[in-house]
């Protein structure tokens, strides 16, 4: 914070409106919204609230009604087609609320896909930079499967592994975590602040208030409104990792110490422990999750 | 996206699809198929009719009885304007541009001999018959000018009649008795084939038309009046001096009508192809319609898979595709499936008339526009129906094609 940040998403007075059978939709209603570089934003809100509408336009995926977006300094809405498509290509990763993926296609050819449309002219091996995306969100011996031989948390990340695989400057995520067990999520999170260590600017639309925690800045959305914008020292999601991952394993030894009988029983009695210590975790209460969590690893 | 990189993600989309693949496919190879087999079959009868009009003769012009204005059914239909054996006398003294001329008696009957009987047209003709319809003799020989002349008991027979009197192929030098007549086997004819109406033209006996006249018929007009000229460039004067022959020949006065018909050849061959064009016409007909329901059958195919390939071309869009390079995957996509379709349709196309010809005996022939008129069709079809949606889905916003219903 003290050396002068350059500024890379800058929207001032965007609106979008939707109008349907004579009624319309305002689901941004001027927002003002900047990213400098180096950032790692959290976007909350209320379901409805315009997040995914502001992430669309922030993602050149969509064009405002209104207002004007500057990128990088240049004024995006005023760009045609294909420019936006390479910037989509070249700087922007996007993680979608529903992964969209391409069906009957590996994850493997999913996430070479971006590469498919550089027009960088940089010659590297497709599949190798494909592969090693991949190898980062813990997928590389998943490479041949199809979505659909996935499961939810696994498509999720091959999607993260696609935004990854062209090192985009910006990354956008929509609900990265809506479909994951809190652990998973803690995961990705991780994730997400070692590739914001590395310079990658971040923004994550979430209503999950126990990994807003992992964010330097959270802002809030509301009917279409910026209402909240605050600062915060973000906690370390790889120690929180370590301390559920410690926790779990505690769990199930004091299952197994305190069961006597059947091998049987005992698993069963395992997994009862295991999801107890599960929900604990996820479990949100005013004070913070974390503090349940430091209880449970001390 | 460089070409071969569009062409690898286009062949992958292919084989990724492998039903939407066939199915769509399998409209275009039945379209091309259908229409190349049905044209095969009308273009094959059509050349086989024109082969067996040449069969008859070459130049060959045909005098009849009747006027042709009024169907033959001609207001002074009574003997007098029959023809007679002296019309052709007449004609084959008096021209000088025909090069055979042959009277025609024709009659129905029993022949018995060899084997059994048979039943049988027994044509009464002159010398030059064999000539005139370019028969060739299988054994034996055609009767002579003396034969004629001295009506003797002579005969020549058909293929066919041959083959079911004297199976062993020693017919010549034996007698058979056509009513109660003996006639002397003098020689058989090489098979000439079914005529275009489906007669046998080998289903017949020839013998000296003095002969038939005397001993089978008995009365002294004739069926038909065969000439030909050895040019064919002669036809149409000799048409009109076989006219003016024959108005002399029968005394006609200048108001009166001509009281026969000549026909050439080509007029023949003209009806003959009349029919058999329509028949291919209505078969290319019918293969049309094969063809376009092939074509619907693509279309809605690629409109069924529309919502997931808008969905799809939204994902592309979204990491960076532009519209171009969807849309241009999208034409190789459709490109290499009609080809490819076009060509597995050719094959059963030329391998259905293989068939056709080999075991039901129908002569084909694959013609080459008729194949390259199927094939940009149905690619049209292909390419259109494949296209257009992609089209539309390139004009979205990225955001609007991913959550298109
Ligand atoms: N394509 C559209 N057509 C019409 N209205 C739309 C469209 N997309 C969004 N909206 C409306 O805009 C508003 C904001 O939607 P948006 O998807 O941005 O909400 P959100 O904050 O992402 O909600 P959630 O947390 O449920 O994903 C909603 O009221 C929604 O009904
Ligand atoms: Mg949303």
């Amino acid at each position: 914070m003290q050396k002068e940040k350059k500024t890379v998403i800058e929207t001032s007075g965007i609106t979008k409106i939707y109008s349907m059978g004579g009624t319309e939709v305002h689901a941004l209603a001027g927002v003002d919204f900047q990213v400098d570089d180096g950032e790692f934003v959290a976007i909350i809100g209320a379901s409805g609230s315009g997040k995914s509408t502001l992430m669309n336009i922030v993602g050149c995926l969509d064009y405002p009604s209104k207002g004007t977006y500057i990128l990088d300094g240049v004024e995006v809405n005023k760009l045609e087609r294909n420019a936006l498509a390479d910037i989509r290509n070249q700087k922007i990763g996007f993680i979608f609320q529903g992964f969209n993926l391409l069906a009957r296609t590996s994850a493997l050819e999913n996430v070479e896909l971006p590469l498919l449309y550089d027009r960088s002219g940089n010659k590297y091996n497709l599949k190798k930079r494909a592969r090693e995306a991949l190898e980062i969100v813990g997928l590389g011996d998943r490479a041949d499967h199809h979505p659909n031989e996935l499961s939810g948390g696994q498509q999720q990340r091959v999607a993260i592994a696609r935004a990854l695989v062209t090192d985009p400057s910006l990354l956008l995520a929509d609900e990265p975590t809506g479909n994951l067990d809190s652990k998973t999520s803690v995961e990705v999170f991780g994730l997400f602040q070692e590739l914001n260590a590395k310079g990658i600017t971040i923004v994550v639309v979430t209503h999950e208030r126990d990994v807003i925690h992992y964010v330097k800045r959270v802002v809030e959305l509301k009917d279409g409104l910026l209402i909240r914008d605050e600062l915060q020292t973000p906690r370390s999601a790889a120690e929180d990792l370590e301390r559920i991952i410690a926790a779990e394993i505690d769990a199930e030894n004091a299952a197994e110490n305190t069961v006597v009988g059947a091998d049987e029983s005992a698993e069963n009695l395992a997994e009862d422990v295991d999801e107890d210590v599960t929900v604990e975790i996820v479990k949100e209460t005013p004070g913070g999750s974390t503090q349940d969590i430091n209880e449970l690893a001390v | 996206m460089t070409a071969s990189r569009l062409l690898v993600v286009a062949t992958k989309s292919i084989l990724k699809n492998k039903m939407r693949t066939l199915l769509t496919m399998l409209g275009i190879i039945i379209g091309v198929g259908a229409v190349i087999i049905m044209v095969a079959i009308g273009q094959g009868a059509q050349s086989r009719i024109a082969e067996q009009i040449q069969n008859l003769g070459t130049n060959m012009i045909v005098i009849t009885a009747g006027t042709s204005s009024s169907g033959g059914v001609s207001r002074g239909s009574g003997s007098y304007n029959r023809l007679r054996v002296r019309d052709a006398e007449l004609i084959a003294q008096e021209s000088i541009l025909l090069s055979g001329v042959t009277p025609v008696v024709t009659t129905f009957t029993q022949a018995v001999g060899g084997t059994g009987n048979w039943r049988t047209l027994i044509n009464g003709v002159g010398v030059d018959y064999e000539y005139i319809r370019a028969l060739t003799m299988f054994d034996g020989s055609f009767f002579n000018q003396r034969d004629v002349r001295q009506m003797k008991k002579v005969a020549v027979l058909g293929w066919t009649v041959a083959e079911n009197l004297f199976p062993d192929g020693d017919g010549v030098g034996q007698q058979i008795r056509l009513r109660n007549v003996p006639f002397t086997i003098i020689g058989v004819l090489n098979p000439k084939g079914q005529t275009a109406s489906g007669t046998d033209q080998d289903d017949q006996i020839l013998a000296p038309y003095t002969t038939v006249q005397t001993r089978l018929r008995g009365r002294s007009f004739i069926s038909q009046i065969l000439v030909n000229t050895s040019n064919p460039n002669d036809i149409p004067a000799a048409e009109e001096e076989i006219a003016v022959l024959m108005r002399e020949s029968h005394g006609l006065a200048a108001w009166e009508e001509d009281d026969f018909t000549v026909r050439n050849q080509t007029e023949l061959a003209e009806a003959a192809q009349g029919t058999t064009e329509v028949m291919t016409l209505l078969l290319a007909a019918i293969a049309s319609i094969s063809l376009l329901v092939g074509g619907i059958g693509i279309m809605n195919i690629m409109l069924v898979s529309v919502t997931e390939r808008t969905k799809e071309i939204g994902i592309r869009m979204a990491v960076g595709a532009r519209g171009s390079d969807v849309l241009t995957q999208f034409l190789i996509e459709s490109i290499v499936m009609s080809v490819f379709g076009g060509a597995l349709g050719v094959l059963l196309g030329f391998g259905g008339s293989t068939l056709l010809s080999r075991f039901m005996g129908w002569g084909t022939e694959v013609a080459p526009d008729i194949v390259a008129i199927a094939i940009i069709f149905s690619a049209a079809v292909g390419i259109f129906f494949g296209f257009y949606p992609a089209r539309k889905a390139a004009a979205l916003n990225p955001i609007d094609a991913l959550r298109y219903e």
